[in-house]
């Protein structure tokens, strides 16, 4: 399980990667390795807004629907458009081509370091 | 994962790193590879799937053929030994207990369910068929089940048996020896393409497994069998089937025979639906926005909910959202799926969504 320690996490297996008040989100790789082969994605609307821990959008295998869940709340200011044709990228590359949205922050985050994140997936197993 | 039974392949799935889930009290492999690659390995070569968690019924006695049509809508009288049917089991209002395969052997019947309903199926089997002579054993345990399928299946099977296998047509079986194991070697599947079940002793079923494995098939989990026989248009039970859906709603009608002489459990129900007209019917799909349908969800016409999606995913083979639906009988051929409260488009397409090239 790669867990990089660059990254902040959540409960609901979303990793968060912050650069000012932008905050990058997508599945940590244990979660699409969970889900197994990722087949389809929605995504929100530029422009939407979201509270802290409201589901913005769905990651789906061929088994499985799975909500995704706004790790901070802000304004989407980009989307992973190239899921559309192409959601395996969220099993491929987890942290990179497989990023969901980009976020302008608002308000506080309650986020995981790596380490914490471990343990949570180790609880859960 | 406590209190599930394991099939004689357990340990053999652990090795090969299989994702277990608990499947009708079975801790089963759902994928090993992943699902895609699996269902394109049973396309395109040969896939190997464990269904030991099957149940197997076996009918004995001088009235064992009597018991077993009072219990099926198919006529197993009209069965030769070595045949194979596939077959509903009705209540009387017509409702599916659960959908079979009985074979016919020289001495008794061999009727296969599913595993999640094997303790209902024994009960309902035994409950209705008290007035004759015959012995309903349950042969669960006793039997281990592969199923070896794809359009490589009979060249790999072939290398491991004396049996002749381009004599065994489909619905055929033959008792034979496959790697040393006495077994009965079946040709029917769950997939949509050419293959065989091979049932064998728990003992030995290790051994042929990893024969098989050896010689170059893959390993193929319950994911990959659910999306194979969807595209193969094939009904699961507890998505199209069920206590309140017949066998003529689900579109299994070649499973019945109405005229049937002696009568099974279910048929007047079934006659008066089939001359008063159906109350659901089942239709295949495909999403014609984006999304995909998935068991559960409501099918609409405009504002109006007219059915239920029962199975949906996205096709390997098609690489396209594809699903059943129970709908109003009057329903037309557009429709949408609610798909988190957003009515999506789709379109009623011919079954199966998937047919294999033959020869």
């Amino acid at each position: 399980m790669n867990v990089p320690q660059d990254l902040q996490y959540t409960r609901s297996h979303e990793w968060v990667r912050t650069e000012g008040d932008t905050a990058t989100v997508g599945i940590s790789d244990h979660a699409q390795d969970e889900l197994g082969d990722v087949v389809f994605v929605e995504l929100p609307d530029e422009g939407a807004t979201f509270d802290a821990g409201d589901s913005f959008g769905t990651v789906e295998s061929v088994k499985a629907v799975s909500d995704v869940y706004a790790p901070v709340g802000g304004e989407v200011v980009e989307v992973n458009s190239s899921l559309e044709d192409a959601p395996e990228k969220i099993n491929d590359d987890p942290y990179g081509e497989g990023w969901l949205v980009k976020l302008r922050t608002s308000g506080e985050a309650d986020l995981l370091s790596s380490e914490a994140y471990e343990k949570v997936v180790e609880e859960e197993s | 994962m406590e209190g599930l039974e394991h099939t004689p392949l357990y340990d053999e799935h652990k090795a090969l790193g299989a994702r277990l889930v608990d499947f009708a009290g079975y801790e089963m492999p759902v994928q090993y590879e992943g699902i895609q690659a699996e269902h394109r390995a049973v396309r395109n070569h040969a896939g190997l799937f464990d269904v030991s968690h099957m149940g197997e019924a076996v009918f004995r006695g001088p009235d064992a053929e009597s018991a077993v049509q009072r219990l099926v809508t198919r006529d197993v009288g009209r069965l030769d030994v070595g045949q194979a049917g596939y077959s509903a089991v009705c209540y009387e209002d017509g409702g599916t207990v659960d959908d079979v395969i009985v074979y016919r052997r020289e001495e008794d019947f061999l009727v296969v369910v599913n595993a999640s309903n094997r303790e209902k199926d024994l009960e309902y089997f035994r409950e209705n068929t008290e007035d004759f002579d015959v012995e309903v054993a349950d042969e669960s345990d006793e039997w281990a089940l592969l199923a070896l399928q794809g359009p490589e299946a009979p060249e790999l099977l072939q290398d491991l048996t004396d049996t002749d296998l381009s004599d065994l047509r489909p619905f055929r079986f033959a008792e034979g020896e496959v790697a040393g194991a006495r077994s009965i070697i079946s040709r029917t599947g769950y997939t949509g393409e050419d293959g065989f079940e091979i049932y064998l002793s728990p003992e030995d079923a290790p051994q042929v497994w990893s024969r098989l494995i050896e010689a170059g098939v893959t390993p193929a989990g319950l994911g990959a069998r659910d999306t194979l026989r969807l595209e193969a248009g094939m009904c699961l039970y507890g998505n199209e089937l069920d206590a309140k859906t017949t066998p003529l709603e689900a579109g299994i009608s070649f499973a019945v025979h109405l005229d049937k002489d002696p009568h099974f459990i279910g048929q007047r129900a079934l006659l008066l639906e089939d001359t008063g007209g159906l109350h659901k019917k089942l239709v295949g799909f495909e999403m014609e926005g984006r999304g995909i349908a998935r068991h559960g969800y409501h099918v609409t016409s405009g504002a109006e909910i007219v059915g239920e999606v029962t199975s949906g995913t996205r096709s390997p083979t098609l690489e396209r959202a594809i699903g059943l639906a129970l709908v109003d009988p009057g329903v037309d051929d557009w429709f949408e799926i609610l798909i988190r409260d957003n009515p999506v488009p789709a379109k009623a397409v011919p079954l199966p969504f998937y047919r294999r090239d033959r020869e």
